[in-house]
């Protein structure tokens, strides 16, 4: 019988990961950080107080049951750990890599109260892998309940809800536009914090609970929303297209050559392999790389371009490091490669070497005046204070507006920004119809956009009048129906 | 739906109409149903290809087939020149992209094509044709020996001026000079639709410039994924920025920045280079160690810009 554990008996330091030193790294696309072996798990899992009230499951957007997988782990049990995990989240692996951990499960966990919080991420990613190495696959005995759905989209919006329709009895089909699937997962998200085969050992899973993948497949185009609906026979239908369409600075020297998306450089890199010389696809090798924002996209970018070759690369930033969006660990590692960050800085403009290419920027410096509607504090222009600097490349990461396809084909009713717009149940103005993921929120995370699959998925379960398990044990009933459920007649006819 | 995953992109026909321009029709009985004209596909020829951009040059429901025209002017075009025989597969086709043309409800139009843009222009031509529309049919071929499709073209244009550059078959100068002609001899046409190479393009919405006539033109920036994801295909388009694969492919010729296109255009033309001569160089070993295999034609690689009709 263990004793109770205090915050006073635990392991104080958190138990570092290792990872690929720094110079060495940052010239190859081998993963960064190398993950937990059993003993390190152990000792982490030490760490968890198992916290009766669980602060951080509230943290986690999918609500993961996170004291109940590190008890296993502690047990050494990993595979009852997986079992926990799998409840809720699909992609362990991923998001346990992926995650902005400190802002979410790990921001409440007590521990970090006093000491550094329960690496919550890295235990998950090591079961993650666990069961990715051991071939463990929870496939829920499935009675088929003669739905038929469709996915439009294979990022982690879809593949949530791909999995949670597959599960309840539903013959689901995803659409995905690339000739690969996975989303940002594999075409944005490089190898060096996501191996891409990690999200192809996933998608694998989903293939065994009878998810049929359908690629090369642009929905709009080739058939509709409606004709999805109406024509193609699909019961219900959810759209997880993603944000994409990058937004460019618009000042002066746009155009050039040499100046492009990040989307467009990692997924040259990423999706096409075009680092690699037995792929076709060319890729712009920059010797001083300039990239714009501070996000995870842009630190991915810049982070491929040091492993692509560049000698320098910026980071061009116009708020300061404290409002910088991504990934604290990643920054860190971003640092540790030798990026350099300029923070306060927003380009003016980009100079032209006369044959159409890039041969420097114009920045100006910023301060940080009062807070704008997002409140952090809005960056100032200081006058006078412009300055160039040499760069023969130039990436943007300043985010993403909708994608247009699905509001160009479909009568679906849109918001003002042009995403897809839902209710609470993630239905979207077309009956049958749900929508999740960036395509709904803009630009977001990887477990926001699984979070969203599943919700969707809760909705098109109860517009279809399927039983919903978690929520028939949970919620309220009446002589064991679920009240929650509608359309008992729809259930009744497919079956 | 069975149809989406049926269709293994089995190329079902092949025709070569000169050295460097080849037809391929791919069978995707989904695609033919959905494809309109001007719009476009892109193509992977196998596992580690590259995503190309092809137009839809013809599309036939009752056979469930699409029909592209490539020019090699590449390494992967000239690749599928060897590789893509009838019974083989492509590697990936997705489709039909793009916003399609519209088939306005213009009474009278002139439908340029050159260069590569010649097939590209048939199913607008039949299109409007098959409107009500009257056709003039304006083609531009550097010679005789690399005209196609005339006989196509004659079914569904009321009148078709061809051109070539050294006068062996039709008129010969440029398209331009065969737009000139239609408008001297047409007081009333109301629209120009051109594609060809971007020097071509331009020429065209110059020429219709001082006529104020309204000129599309379909502009074939570099592409990647074609949904609007990636922004490598951006354009300009009088005071603003477009992605040519959603916002496109067709524009109103006297708003867009040619100059800025062709530039762009050239941005891989090193890397292109290199490895289009390393596979020649490739395929000339493999043919020293096998003398079975066909010789592989040496074609001086063509600069696009130079090959061009028009401007
Ligand atoms: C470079 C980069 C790094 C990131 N890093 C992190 C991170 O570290 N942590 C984190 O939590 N989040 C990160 N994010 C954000 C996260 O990846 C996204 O929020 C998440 O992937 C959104 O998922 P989604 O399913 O909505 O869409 P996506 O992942 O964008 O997937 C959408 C899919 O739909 C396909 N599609 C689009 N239109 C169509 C159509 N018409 N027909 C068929 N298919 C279509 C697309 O090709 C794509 O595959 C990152 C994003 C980027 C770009
Ligand atoms: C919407 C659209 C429709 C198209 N339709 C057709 C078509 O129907 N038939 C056809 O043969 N080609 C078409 N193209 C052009 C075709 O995509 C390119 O020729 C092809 O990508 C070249 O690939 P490659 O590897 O063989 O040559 P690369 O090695 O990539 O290029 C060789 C040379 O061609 C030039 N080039 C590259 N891309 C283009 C381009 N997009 N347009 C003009 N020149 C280019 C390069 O600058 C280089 O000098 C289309 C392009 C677009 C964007
Ligand atoms: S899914 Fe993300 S937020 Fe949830 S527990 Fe795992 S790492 Fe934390
Ligand atoms: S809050 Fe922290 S210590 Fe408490 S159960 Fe969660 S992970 Fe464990
Ligand atoms: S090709 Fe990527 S946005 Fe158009």
């Amino acid at each position: 019988m263990a004793k109770k554990k205090t915050i006073r008996t635990i392991p104080q330091e958190r138990t570092p990961m290792r990872e690929q030193e720094p110079r060495a790294r940052a010239k190859n696309f081998e993963e960064v950080a190398c993950g937990y072996d059993v003993g390190e798990a152990l000792r982490e899992a030490e760490r968890c107080l198992l916290c009766p009230d669980q602060p951080c499951v509230s943290g986690c957007p999918v609500g993961i049951d996170i004291p109940g997988f590190i008890r296993k782990i502690g047990e050494n049990n990993t595979r009852a750990a997986y079992d926990v995990i799998a409840e809720t989240n699909l992609l362990a692996a991923v998001c346990g890599r992926v995650c902005p951990q400190e802002t979410q499960c790990e921001e409440v966990c007590t521990v970090g109260e006093s000491l550094e919080p329960v690496a919550i991420g890295r235990l998950e990613r090591f079961v993650g892998d666990a069961a990715i190495r051991e071939g463990w696959v929870n496939v829920p005995h499935i009675e088929a309940n003669g739905f038929r759905v469709g996915i439009v989209g294979s990022g982690p919006a879809g593949m949530a809800c791909a999995a949670d329709m597959a599960k309840a009895g539903c013959e689901v089909t995803v659409f995905e536009a690339f000739h690969q699937p996975g989303g940002v997962l594999k075409y944005g998200i490089p190898d060096f914090r996501l191996p891409n085969g990690v999200v192809d050992a996933e998608i694998e899973n989903l293939r065994r609970i009878g998810v049929r993948f359908e690629c090369n497949t642009l929905v709009g185009r080739l058939f509709t929303i409606e004709q999805m609906v109406d024509e193609l026979g699909f019961h219900a239908v959810f759209i997880g297209t993603g944000a994409g369409y990058p937004s460019m600075l618009g000042v002066p020297g746009d155009s050039l050559n040499g100046v492009l998306s990040a989307n467009e450089l990692l997924t040259r890199c990423n999706l096409m392999r075009a680092r690699d010389a037995a792929f076709d696809t060319p890729i712009p090798l920059g010797k001083r790389v300039a990239v714009i924002g501070a996000g995870n996209t842009a630190m991915d970018a810049m982070r491929v371009c040091l492993r692509l070759g560049a000698e320098k690369v910026y980071c061009v930033y116009r708020r300061s490091r404290a409002e910088c969006p991504a990934r604290a660990e990643e920054v860190h590692h971003a640092e540790q490669e030798g990026i350099e960050f300029h923070w306060l800085t927003a380009p003016v403009a980009i100079l032209d070497d006369g044959k159409g290419g890039v041969r420097g920027m114009r920045c100006i410096r910023m301060e940080l005046g009062a807070p704008d509607d997002s409140g952090r504090r809005r960056p100032m222009p200081v006058a006078g204070s412009e300055f160039d600097f040499e760069a023969d490349q130039v990436v943007y990461a300043i985010g993403t507006n909708a994608n247009p396809i699905i509001g160009q084909t479909s009568r679906l009713k849109l918001d003002k920004r042009g995403y897809i717009a839902t209710d609470e149940s993630l239905a979207t103005s077309m009956p049958g119809v749900f929508a999740g993921g960036d395509i709904v929120t803009g630009a977001a995370t990887v477990i926001e956009a699984m979070g969203a699959g599943r919700r969707a998925a809760r909705g098109m379960k109860a517009y279809l009048g399927l039983r919903d398990a978690a929520r028939a044990a949970g919620g309220e009933t009446l002589f064991g129906i679920d009240l929650g459920e509608r359309n008992f007649v729809r259930l009744r006819a497919a079956a | 739906m069975e149809a989406a995953r049926l269709s293994q992109f089995e190329i079902v026909a092949r025709e070569d109409f000169s050295d460097v321009t080849y037809l391929l029709e791919v069978r995707h009985p989904l695609m033919a149903k959905a494809a309109r004209p001007g719009q476009f596909v892109i193509v992977m020829a196998h596992e580690r290809g590259e995503r190309i951009p092809l137009t839809i040059a013809d599309f036939d429901r009752s056979r469930g087939t699409i029909t592209l025209v490539v020019q090699a002017v590449g390494k992967t075009t000239r690749e599928m020149q060897q590789s893509c025989k009838v019974g083989s597969t492509l590697h990936a086709m997705v489709g039909p992209m793009g916003i399609p043309s519209p088939i306005s409800g213009a009474k009278k139009v002139v439908c340029v094509g050159g260069g590569l843009g010649v097939a590209p222009i048939f199913p607008q031509a039949r299109g409007f044709k098959e409107a009500g529309t009257y056709v003039i049919g304006v083609l531009g071929f550097r010679t005789k020996s690399l005209v196609f499709w005339e006989d196509k073209f004659r079914a569904c244009c009321n009148e078709l001026i061809l051109c070539t550059d050294d006068g062996s078959a039709g008129l010969k100068g440029l398209v331009t000079e065969g737009i000139k002609r239609a408008i001297a001899k047409h007081r009333d046409i109301d629209e120009v639709v051109a594609i060809g190479p971007p020097v071509m393009m331009k020429g065209c919405a110059e020429a219709t410039r001082p006529h104020k006539i309204k000129t599309l033109v379909s502009l074939n920036p570099i592409m990647v994924d074609g949904t609007g994801m990636c922004g490598g295909c951006r354009v300009k388009i009088g005071s603003e920025v477009k992605f040519a694969c959603v916002d496109g492919p067709d524009f109103d010729g006297h708003l867009v920045d040619f100059d800025d296109l062709m530039t762009r255009l050239r941005r891989y033309t090193q890397v292109e280079r290199a490895a289009a001569e390393r596979w020649s160089a490739n395929c000339r070993m493999k043919d020293l160690a096998d003398p079975a295999a066909p010789a592989v034609e040496l074609l001086e690689l063509p600069d696009p810009f130079d090959d061009v009709k028009g401007g």
